[in-house]
């Protein structure tokens, strides 16, 4: 039922762990549904040195939080908060519909984190409208 | 060669080389329609007629009140659909439990927008059904009271005659799912004091595709499948002779040594059982400890998500089952676990090893060698694991 590459981000995990010196620290998802993913990041002149995640979840949420580390290091935080569910979802080579939560799930996260990153810095932040607030974990 | 150990013997079983012989001739040179009239005809028609002899003397039944359908979804449907509507001028309210199978709570969902009413009695924290519930749920409009007779995710076996008797004394009529009891643990209708009991071949070393439903003598219960005479004009549509003869030969291997085979699966169920409970903090059991099934364990490991730990076991070679949300589509987790009061996390954690005839010791050494690490990692990575 998964592809490939979902299989090998859920076998073999990258980034999995914490910052100890993370800036930004967002968690979305609730246990409820089945799924948390917590992300870290260290953010350095606006670029996204290091990112690292822990996740309750299922195959597809383990393998949508690793590719989204992936996808986001070392961009700056604008490119990363563009980063779109259908684009990890891209990166994994689909998602069984049943799924595709998983990957929104995972751009709520580092939306959650830049977030979080914004409040630290006492900057205003603009959130973006993508999520349907699912999650409960957000404002929306 | 890459190790595969099957432990989801309660999804299905693999058919027994005796079964598939049995069956192989009707499916080449024994086609006739058994209920056509000529010479070539009457082997299938005795095929049919033998199976049911075997169905019923496994069950303690007379070979009339078998009834071939095409799986235990269907025997539960036509149990609960064909009493309902068959007993609707003495009463519309119908009893079940939280714990059933989809087969009987979809149908007993869909019997209330009919303009039936359920209720749903509780299950205690071990999955068992208290025989007083059924007494206070019962009322005057009560037709129809369904328990199955073991749950297919936690093992948990209930009370079915306590409960048929209660039934009996207010002349309510009584179906049981027997579908994971069959060749599992014994089972005699009249014993059991039940009217209707729904069986599955595919459980014990059977075809998939069909089944059957004990109907007790003089139960009063609609037609399901309208059409020919087959199956004494109760059941319409021909025969699926091969896969009925395999029904019958499995049912017949699957009730031989059944103390035997109860005594050597259970064993293997407790080393697993023990082995689990004394590897894996925070791992508890769920269903009752001693009255459930002989090869059902099953556990929710707290921080860990079930459909993660399947995956992870199949890499390593062990087939087995969760309850998880995940694994269904659904993101509600399990609803007997829900029953049982467990929190929406830990339910969404939960793993089902079903031991069957083939597995052996090795199989369970195997899993308690394997489980503990994946655990772990999977715990490492969860974010609601206190210890990290």
């Amino acid at each position: 039922m998964y592809s490939e590459k979902v299989m090998d981000h859920f076998q073999n995990p990258r980034n999995v762990g914490e910052i100890e010196d993370a800036n930004a620290v967002g968690q979305v998802g609730n246990a409820k549904c089945g799924d948390i993913m917590k992300m870290y990041m260290k953010i350095e002149d606006g670029v996204i040195l290091d990112c690292k995640f822990k996740t309750f979840g299922c195959g597809a949420a383990i393998a949508t939080s690793s590719m989204a580390t992936e996808m986001v290091k070392g961009k700056t935080v604008d490119e990363a908060r563009k980063l779109t569910n259908a684009a990890v979802m891209e990166a994994l080579d689909g998602l069984p519909p049943a799924k595709v939560h998983c990957s929104v799930l995972a751009e709520e996260a580092i939306e959650s984190a830049i977030a979080d990153y914004y409040k630290r810095q006492g900057l205003p932040f603009e959130p973006k409208k993508s999520c349907d607030g699912c999650c409960g974990n957000c404002e929306h | 060669m890459e190790q595969f150990i099957y432990l989801d013997n309660s999804a299905t079983t693999p058919v027994k080389p005796q079964v598939l012989e049995a069956m192989l001739p009707y499916l080449q040179e024994e086609y006739g329609n058994p209920s056509s009239i000529y010479k070539k005809a009457a082997a299938t028609e005795s095929a049919v007629a033998k199976s049911r002899m075997q169905v019923a003397a496994a069950l303690g039944a007379e070979p009339a009140e078998i009834f071939f359908t095409a799986c235990g979804t269907e025997a539960d449907n036509w149990a609960i659909k064909g009493a309902a509507y068959a007993n609707r001028k003495k009463g519309t309210h119908l009893i079940t439990s939280q714990i059933e199978h989809h087969a009987v709570l979809h149908t007993m969902e869909y019997l209330e927008k009919q303009g039936f009413s359920v209720t749903y009695l509780p299950v205690d924290g071990q999955g068992r059904v208290n025989p007083q519930d059924l007494e206070n749920a019962i009322r005057e409009d009560t037709i129809l009271i369904s328990v199955m007779m073991a749950n297919n995710e936690i093992g948990t076996i209930e009370p079915i005659h306590e409960l048929a008797e209660i039934a009996a004394k207010h002349k309510i009529l009584f179906h049981t799912d027997a579908v994971q009891a069959i060749g599992s643990v014994p089972v005699d209708v009249k014993e059991l004091g039940v009217d209707m009991l729904s069986l599955s071949a595919h459980k014990f070393g059977g075809p998939k595709g069909v089944g059957a439903l004990y109907i007790k003598k003089g139960t009063k219960i609609d037609i399901f499948m309208h059409g020919g005479a087959q199956e004494r004009g109760r059941r319409g549509g021909t025969e699926n002779v091969a896969g009925i003869v395999g029904l019958g030969t499995a049912i017949t291997l699957a009730t031989q040594n059944l103390e035997e085979k109860m005594q050597r699966i259970t064993a293997l169920r407790e080393k697993l059982i023990e082995g689990i409970l004394a590897r894996i903090p925070d791992a508890r059991l769920n269903g009752h400890r001693t009255e459930r099934l002989p090869g059902n364990v099953n556990f929710c490991f707290r921080y860990i998500e079930g459909e993660a730990l399947l995956l992870r076991l199949d890499a390593k070679g062990v087939a087995a089952s969760s309850g998880s949300a995940c694994t269904s589509g659904s993101l509600d987790p399990s609803h007997v676990l829900l029953a049982l009061g467990l929190p929406h996390e830990i339910a969404h954690g939960s793993l089902r090893l079903s031991i069957g005839e083939q597995n052996t010791e090795t199989d369970i050494e195997h899993v308690l060698a394997v489980l503990p690490e994946i655990v772990q990692t999977l715990r490492a990575m969860s974010p609601l694991y206190p210890g990290c």
